[in-house]
């Protein structure tokens, strides 16, 4: 599934399509610690998180993750969604919380 | 690939956001030139870990970056205040950064274990209150 089909599935705000399109989602990473993504997350999870800052743009590049969803509601700035084009990030956002919305993908994605 | 390739980049102290432009840049030409997606990912990882560390700590500094065909080296060198326990530094969890930088996402004292767990070999030399130079190598066979 990608990363947008994971969206229009769940009613998730798509922020930034960026490669949402192309990306396959394949696990679910969910951490607010920018080092502990980039040390743990896997190439194609999903990453769901409350830090609203263009350094976790930076950081979902760096980790390849499929997608980054902001959870419970956190708004986000124009700088990180201008970030998130520029650098082809789907970016997403929901009201669940974290907790939530990880295990919702995590049933969708039958993992 | 080419025989060898140097870069060179200068990391501002002073701009938290722009953090991680000399990683995306080497993350781009490696990719230009052929190099494996995960020696990559492990190369952006350690160059931004280490850019993040001159910002929060050193006050920014400078990284040269050398490309051979069978390894790529990094320098990153500042003359910021140094590590007076690098042993101590090296802990997981262990972290010196102030608050507002915990409050980005940063400071959970992963940096340097992620820098020594994403390269194959890792050198940090550090003399309190004159700087630190850290050398990381990431093979490429």
């Amino acid at each position: 599934m990608t990363p947008i089909q994971l969206a229009e599935a769940l009613d998730l705000k798509i922020i930034s399509r960026g490669d949402g399109d192309e990306r396959t989602a394949d696990g679910v990473f969910c951490c607010d610690l920018l080092s502990i993504v980039m040390g743990k997350a896997k190439a194609g999870a999903v990453w769901i998180t409350v830090m609203c800052n263009i350094n976790t743009i930076a950081v979902a590049v760096l980790a390849d993750v499929s997608c980054v969803i902001i959870s419970e509601g956190y708004a986000v700035d124009e700088d990180m969604v201008k970030k998130a084009e520029e650098q082809g990030v789907c970016l997403l956002q929901s009201s669940l919380p974290t907790f939530e919305l990880g295990l919702a993908i995590h049933n969708l994605l039958q993992l | 690939m080419n025989d060898a390739l140097h870069l060179h980049y200068f990391v501002d102290g002073d701009d938290f956001t722009r953090a991680g432009e000399a990683s995306a840049n080497v993350k781009k030409t490696l990719r230009q030139i052929g190099v494996s997606p995960d020696a990559i990912r492990r190369v952006a990882i350690v160059l931004y870990e280490g850019e993040i560390n001159m910002v929060i700590h050193a006050n920014g500094g400078v990284i040269d970056v050398d490309i051979a065909p069978d390894q790529i080296t990094m320098v990153l060198k500042d003359t910021g205040k140094g590590i007076a326990d690098i042993e101590l530094a090296m802990k997981e969890g262990y972290s010196t950064a102030p608050e507002e930088v915990r409050s980005l996402g940063f400071g959970a004292g992963m940096g340097l274990s992620n820098m020594k767990k994403y390269s194959d070999e890792m050198k940090i030399e550090s003399t309190v209150n004159v700087g630190t130079t850290v050398t990381m190598k990431v093979n490429l066979s």
